[in-house]
């Protein structure tokens, strides 16, 4: 069984004068987040799909999903956690609780503002998954990534052909996953706020799955007049 | 849903669009397999007039092309089907006019998006399904197998019933599919291909005649005849083809032309000949490709014959790649796996 579970966790204090969280805002003629779970509802490699959000938004939530997303494949919302770390635990406990679980079972976790996914991208997170455990989502970097330990001064700058930019989805086997997260002591909770992070301190194998420049993450203002572009044009359908 | 579209914005400039199709009312479908035709080789280089490109472009390329299905809310498919979508669109119904010679028609990859997308939304009428007995990467060049169909049965619709022989000029990839498609309609129809290249004419095996068109002999006749050479070519061909046409012989015009071609009125008057033209295909066209490719398996293993190469697709760069190794092939179709 694969399960998406999109993280619809942030409250958006980035988005200029909007008090909307980001994943909310239209995009073109619906929230981002349906966008965004249209993608997974549509991938026959999904079985169902679980969002995770703030709790005052839960029911705004179903109701557009109500609103937007046809019957057929089953779509939860549950309560995120305080964290990243907190919201993949939800997600582990919900879907341990609702559903048959084994050592097949894959968690695709995906941001639900980066709407911008494709079907290749989530194919390749599920077989990544299954083969290896664990995958996360890349693509090589463009700029110099410069490390700085004092935020003053340059301590290294990293060779940019090893480094590339995390996006999501990062999936894994839901099992593996949980044992990981087990292992880590609250202290370690607290600074390690990427999965994928926690399996590499642990020397676990994460693939890297190819990722898309488009595959963007809507933050910023700027973010959301990039994603509007993309989207100028559509009349073009026959 | 937001929808990736790889849409040509100038000669030889790919790049990222997204469109919002509704999943609600269309089938979704995952391109598998595409395959470039002449016609988006044209756009790509540019090789049409600049009032064509500035009319028709950006638009997503390609209109030939085999895909899975993802998604069905209009509850005609399930997914994982194997379909073919037809590319001509139509918005208006003619009892008369069939749905490829409707001026309201839209069609794909002129002028409206092609297949080169993350997705294809499509409504249900425009999907045939596929049986499993043909292989995929001959299936993605299903709409020019059914090109070949279409003219087939407008010959039928219009020649006299005697069809002891048929003449086909043109031994590139029309006249190879219009040649197995007519074996396959009317085998016992002797089929004689003529060309300019004797290689090429070598691959016509399954035909009971090739000759190049130097060397044709003077009493050679044929009842009737179709023209699959296009371009400049096209006058000498057809000049031929009156040549060696019995009286009262249909003649289909298959090849595309971008400059008026000059023809022998005189002998056309004196012979009786009916010349008609063919383009495209509709959805029924595409129902009978599959069938006689299900049941005909010498068929799709001829066309296997076409794949000149398959050339996997990741990225923009790739999609460049497949279109620069189309330019130089002469014969055979270049086949995408898209992996985009």
């Amino acid at each position: 069984m694969v399960i998406a579970a999109v993280f619809a966790g942030g409250i958006g204090s980035r988005m200029g004068n909007s008090d909307t969280p980001k994943q909310y805002l239209e995009l073109g003629s619906k929230p981002v987040i349906i966008h965004t779970i249209e993608k997974f509802f549509v991938n026959d490699r999904i079985d169902e799909v679980l969002v995770l959000c703030p709790k005052p938004w839960i029911a705004h939530t179903r109701a557009l999903i109500e609103k937007y997303i046809p019957a057929g494949k089953k779509v939860s919302v549950t309560e995120g956690g305080a964290t990243r770390n907190g919201t993949l635990e939800n997600a582990i406990a919900y879907i341990e609780k609702n559903y048959e679980v084994d050592e097949n079972t894959v968690i695709v976790t995906h941001d639900a503002v980066r709407p911008f996914i494709t079907h290749r991208i989530i194919e390749e997170n599920v077989e990544a998954a299954l083969k290896y455990g664990a995958c996360d989502t890349v693509i090589p970097a463009t700029d110099t990534i410069v490390e700085s330990e004092n935020g003053e001064v340059i301590s290294a700058i990293p060779n940019r052909k090893m480094m590339y930019q995390g996006q999501t989805p990062q999936s894994f086997r839901l099992l593996e996953l949980k044992s990981v997260i087990a292992s880590l002591t609250e202290d370690e909770k607290a600074v390690l706020t990427d999965a994928c992070k926690i399996y590499t301190i642990k020397n676990k194998p994460v693939y890297m799955v190819d990722g898309e420049v488009f595959n963007i993450k809507i933050t910023f203002p700027y973010d959301m007049k990039v994603a509007d572009t993309l989207l100028k044009g559509k009349e073009k359908d026959a | 849903m937001l929808n990736q579209v790889y849409r040509l914005i100038a000669p030889g400039m790919i790049d990222v669009a997204c469109t919002t199709p509704d999943i609600r009312e269309k089938v979704i479908l995952r391109p598998l397999y595409l395959s470039i035709c002449k016609a988006d080789q044209r756009y790509y280089l540019g090789n049409r007039s600049k009032e064509a490109l500035k009319a028709k472009l950006p638009m997503a390329l390609i209109h030939e092309c085999v895909a899975k299905v993802i998604s069905d809310c209009t509850g005609n498919f399930r997914p994982g089907d194997i379909v073919v979508p037809v590319p001509n669109t139509p918005t208006q119904d003619d009892d008369v006019i069939a749905e490829n010679y409707r001026t309201t028609s839209h069609f794909r990859s002129s002028g409206y998006d092609g297949f080169l997308s993350d997705y294809v939304d499509i409504t249900p009428d425009r999907l045939v399904k596929l049986p499993s007995s043909v292989d995929l990467k001959v299936a993605s060049f299903t709409e020019l197998i059914s090109v070949a169909t279409h003219a087939i049965s407008r010959f039928d619709m219009f020649s006299h019933s005697r069809k002891d022989s048929v003449g086909i000029w043109g031994d590139g990839n029309v006249g190879y599919i219009t040649a197995l498609m007519l074996k396959a309609i009317h085998p016992e129809t002797k089929l004689y291909i003529f060309g300019t290249v004797y290689e090429k004419l070598g691959y016509f095996a399954f035909a009971d005649g090739t000759f190049h068109v130097d060397h044709v002999p003077e009493d050679l006749r044929v009842d009737h005849a179709f023209e699959c050479v296009g371009g400049e070519a096209s006058r000498p061909a057809v000049s031929q083809i009156i040549d060696h046409i019995n009286p009262m012989g249909s003649i289909g015009l298959m090849g595309v032309s971008e400059n008026p071609i000059a023809i022998n009125t005189r002998m056309v008057l004196e012979k009786g000949l009916n010349l008609f033209g063919s383009s495209r295909s509709g959805v029924e066209d595409f129902r009978r490709t599959v069938e006689i490719l299900d049941k005909n398996p010498i068929i799709p293993a001829y066309l296997e014959n076409l794949i000149g190469s398959v050339i996997t697709v990741r990225t923009i760069d790739d999609i460049h790649k497949a279109f620069k190794s189309d330019i130089s092939r002469n014969f055979g179709k270049t086949v995408i796996k898209w992996e985009k």
